[in-house]
């Protein structure tokens, strides 16, 4: 119990997984809460990264986890982009009515 | 001992911040919230031993991508009372979907066994002598540069993609051109005119 | 000589070829105008012609000058052959399958080289007839290759050495009468009488074709000299066929003969015949009256040896002829159309021919063959003369009193008459004459009963002949003020061929009575035609009493008197014989109802069945389950992935969501 362990961190990461999908569910009309969701989801995966580095003793897994850093931040600029681009269009942000996806 | 206390409480902070970020109505609580279950993260990453990925952790992403949401949230004049109202449709899927994850990936605690390969197969074993930061500097600009320079260029095109995104040429505004004030002539802008006495223009 | 032949047989096809390929592709239409036929059933009050013919001329005296090079040429080749020649010309092997054997070669004996100059000579006529008849039409070109090609494939018919190349001939012919008859094809009665004919002759040829197979399985080859030699053995001999014995020779013979039935336009077989006068004239008097509807005659001519053994299928085909040759006049009696009354006429004569032939009597329906040909055909350009000149109407009760206008037209008519009734000296009073003759001769049950009806026919066939003249061009002018305003004689180039065919019909008789049926008529056909050992029907028919002889001129002078009693003294009176007789009137101008009953017995219930397999089989099973059905799915299928692709982003993110949940599932169960 009190010996901190790989089961540990995988855990908390999972848990932390489960809050961001369900966040997104709940938060269905909400998209800035919906990347937050996705943020949270993403540190799940760097946290299980860094975990398995730390009890493998490999870089590797720190290597990758710079990289989703960086993936996760052009995604959040990107997202956000858009965000503000489509409010200035629709003066709103909710999701339930955007579906000129529809083809 | 006093490792396991500290971890303890950066997960507890974390999953309560999370739950949080997901459960407030305002977003600029959630925004805050998520801030700070990326400072507990950061302090996970510390426990682990990746004091590199803590740090940048908590200036690049909280510093710059979690206060940019921030930003926008602010920014954006939003009805956030209006996106919260059918909140409770997705929740019994949500809640199921929740659980089986959850329940699948709890299954990993205590059932799971390392390879015996694993060792032999590590990309990059840790040296002992030096520290994080060093170490993964040796190795992201030797033997994994392609993919450090990828992800350099995935931020490039990221922030240009931003740009023109959210570049907006209102009408209304006048701005400076300084391509045709540069490229300005004198006989564009004025004229010369032979005025005779006593007749005016 | 071989060459002749060959020449003979070829430029008729060098003619189609030419300008039907490039008279056409040479000629350009003036502007987009549609084409338009040179009848019209509908008044026009823009004067005759809508559409004039502005293309170049030459393929159209290309045609006419190879016919009539191949018509002189036939005539030098019938008199070497009457001499006693005969040839066998190799074109090419053609096809070889096995057993089977059908070297394309030209076999040149009397019959053949008697059909030779029928055919060339009437075709030529009638291609220099057109030349007139057609000037106006836009599609000349097309007409005069169809012209061709079907004397191509006429003279394929007639020099055929085998049975297939026979069939090949056949149903060549058959082809360009269904292009003729259908030659105005926007007149939608045109193309359901090309139509009709084509359906009809499939019935005949199904028979001929089956006589094939039947010749082929029997005898292993096709071949005439094959068969004919080894037809005596097979005499008498039976096969087994759902449970009965069956004659082989008489089931040879009966198949074939429905060929000729469905051709020659016979009794049952016959309905498409009148209807085939929606072709040109010209059509109607070279296709449709003096060769093609002849090959059911020449067929049981050049198969005689196969007839002379098989007595029960000379019996049908006297019993066909007969009634054929009686019904198709009683039904003449009462038409109005002129071109349908020669039309019967040309049925009735054919009858007579089979007449003829059922009674062994080859060189005497060969002879009224040759002789038909020329009085029928001057009969059918006679008539297309005067319809020419009608403004195209060719009611009878709409004409009257053409005699002071159409002089020369009028004596062509006349002669053409005379010969057909039978007129002393005529071509017809040698040859009608002389069947009658041998059908009394015949000495059989049936051939007596076909004699009466001959003989019965024969006084119809005079009282029709005269009904036509003096309808047409006696009596007062029934037709409108401004269409006898514009009548007039026919140019010249439609005149001359008339006078050709009128000696023809005046002398032909006369001329070759003797090699034909006369004295010398034994080395005249030579080996071309075989007359069992029995078959004494030559030297009977001269024998018959004096009474069978005169028969045939008392009937032709009581259907002149009846018709002059009709139709010049007392014009009511007919009238008055049709409303006394109106059910017999009606039944005589329905044609007997044949046209009704094939449409009830046949045709409505092949459309039934048609309708059936369109509509339940092919588009509701076939269709509904192959690409309909697989293309109603395929929407049912899109339509709903459409309905599923919302375009709302969340429900994408719920099913990437899914599909996360799935996957961990999906490790977490195979435990890898």
């Amino acid at each position: 119990m009190l010996a901190i362990g790989l089961e540990h961190f995988l855990t908390v990461a999972a848990i932390l997984f489960t809050i961001g999908v369900f966040g997104i569910f709940v938060n269905r009309k909400n998209v800035i809460v919906i990347l937050m969701s996705i943020e949270l989801m993403l540190l799940a995966v760097n946290i299980n990264l860094v975990a398995f580095s730390a009890h493998l003793d490999d870089l590797v897994g720190q290597v990758f986890t710079l990289l989703i850093l960086t993936v996760a931040a052009a995604e959040a600029a990107i997202g956000l982009a858009i965000l503000v681009t489509y409010y200035r269009n629709r003066g709103s942000i909710a999701v339930d009515d955007i579906n000129s996806m529809k083809g | 001992m006093v490792t396991a206390l500290f971890f303890y409480m950066f997960a507890a902070l974390l999953l309560i911040s999370a739950l949080m970020v997901i459960s407030l109505r305002n977003p600029v609580h959630s925004a805050l919230f998520l801030i700070l279950a990326f400072f507990n993260g950061a302090g996970l990453f510390l426990l682990a031993g990746a004091e590199f990925l803590a740090m940048s952790l908590i200036i690049v992403y909280v510093g710059a991508v979690l206060v940019l949401f921030l930003f926008v949230v602010m920014m954006l004049d939003i009805d956030f009372s209006e996106l919260r109202a059918g909140m409770a449709t997705y929740l019994p899927t949500g809640l199921f979907i929740g659980l089986v994850l959850i329940a699948e990936l709890a299954m990993i605690f205590g059932a799971w066994i390392t390879s015996p390969d694993a060792l032999k197969l590590r990309g990059a074993p840790a040296p002992n002598d030096i520290t994080n930061t060093e170490a993964l500097g040796r190795i992201i600009y030797t033997k994994y540069v392609y993919f450090f320079e990828m992800a350099g260029m995935i931020l490039l095109v990221a922030m240009i993609g931003a740009i023109v995104l959210s570049l907006h040429h209102r009408p209304d505004v006048r701005r400076q051109k300084p391509a045709e004030q540069s490229a300005r002539r004198r006989e564009e802008s004025f004229t010369l005119v032979d005025v005779k006495p006593g007749e005016g223009i | 000589m071989d060459t002749v032949f060959l020449i003979i047989v070829f430029l008729p096809l060098i003619g189609a070829i030419v300008a039907g390929l490039l008279g056409t592709a040479v000629f350009r239409y003036a502007g987009s105008a549609p084409p338009q036929p040179a009848h019209h059933d509908e008044d026009d009050d823009h004067g005759h012609h809508h559409h004039a013919y502005e293309g170049p001329r030459w393929p159209m005296l290309l045609t006419t000058g190879l016919l009539l090079a191949a018509a002189v040429l036939s005539w030098y080749a019938f008199f070497d052959v009457v001499a006693g020649n005969t040839y066998k010309v190799v074109v090419a092997e053609w096809v070889r399958s096995g057993k089977l054997a059908a070297p394309w070669t030209l076999r040149i004996d009397t019959l053949s080289a008697v059909m030779l100059v029928v055919v060339t000579t009437v075709s030529s006529l009638v291609h220099v007839y057109s030349l007139g008849y057609m000037s106006h039409d836009p599609h000349q070109p097309r007409f005069f290759a169809y012209l061709s090609l079907f004397t191509f494939a006429m003279l394929m018919l007639v020099t055929s050495d085998n049975l297939l190349q026979m069939f090949f001939g056949w149903e060549g012919v058959g082809l360009a009468s269904y292009l003729l008859i259908g030659f105005w094809y926007t007149r939608e009665s045109a193309n359901t009488a090309a139509i009709k004919a084509f359906v009809v002759n499939r019935v005949g040829d199904f028979g001929f074709a089956l006589g094939i197979f039947a010749t082929f399985a029997v005898f292993g080859s096709i071949e005439f000299d094959a068969i004919f030699a080894a037809a005596p053995e097979m005499a008498g001999k039976t096969f087994h066929f759902l449970g009965a014995e069956h004659d082989i020779m008489t089931t040879i013979c009966l198949l074939l003969f429905m060929g000729a039935m469905g051709k020659s336009a016979q009794f049952l077989l016959h309905t498409w015949l009148p209807d085939a006068m929606e072709g040109p004239t010209p059509v109607s008097a070279l296709i449709h009256a003096a060769t093609m509807v002849t090959a059911g005659v020449f067929l049981v001519a050049r198969m005689s040896p196969f007839y002379e053994l098989a007595p029960l299928a000379q019996t049908f085909v006297v019993l066909i002829g007969g009634i054929t040759a009686f019904f198709a006049a009683t039904v003449g009696l009462v038409q109005r159309d002129i071109k349908r009354v020669i039309a019967y006429s040309t049925c009735s004569q054919l009858g007579y021919m089979f007449v003829a032939m059922g009674v062994g009597a080859y060189g005497v329906g060969m002879f009224h063959l040759f002789t038909h040909a020329f009085f029928k055909a001057l009969l059918f350009l006679g008539a297309g003369s005067v319809i020419h000149a009608m403004s195209d109407e060719q009611d009878m009760f709409r004409m009257g009193g053409l005699f002071p206008y159409l002089k020369k037209t009028w004596a062509m008519m006349l002669i053409g008459t005379l010969a057909l009734t039978g007129f002393p000296l005529t071509a017809g009073y040698f040859s009608k004459d002389a069947i009658i003759e041998a059908a009394y001769a015949a000495h059989a049950p049936m051939a007596t009963f076909a004699f009466w009806l001959l003989v019965v026919a024969a006084l119809f066939t005079s009282f029709y002949s005269w009904r036509l003249m003096f309808l047409t061009f006696h009596g007062k002018p029934r037709a409108s003020r401004e269409t006898m305003a514009r009548v007039h004689d026919s140019p010249p180039v439609m005149l001359v061929p008339l006078y050709v065919l009128a000696a023809g019909a005046l002398l032909a008789g006369y001329v070759f009575y003797n090699q034909f049926i006369g004295a010398s008529e034994a080395q005249f056909w030579g080996t071309s035609i075989y007359r069992g050992a029995h078959n004494e029907i030559l030297h009977h028919m001269h024998n018959v009493p004096a009474w069978v002889k005169w028969a045939p001129a008392v009937m032709m002078a009581a259907g002149f008197g009846i018709a002059w009693l009709f139709y010049i003294v007392n014009p009511a009176l007919p009238e008055k014989l049709a409303t006394a007789l109106r059910p017999v009137y009606l039944f005589l101008y329905n044609k007997w109802y044949f046209d009704e009953l094939y449409d009830r017995i046949f045709v409505r219930p092949a459309f039934a069945i048609g309708r059936l397999f369109w509509k339940g089989g092919d588009q509701k099973v076939i269709d509904g389950f192959g690409p309909d059905g697989v293309s109603a799915r395929v929407l049912d299928v899109t339509a709903w992935t459409s309905r599923l692709q919302s375009g709302y982003v969340y429900h994408y993110a719920f099913a990437m969501l899914l599909g996360v949940a799935a996957l961990v599932t999906w490790f977490m169960m195979m435990g890898s």
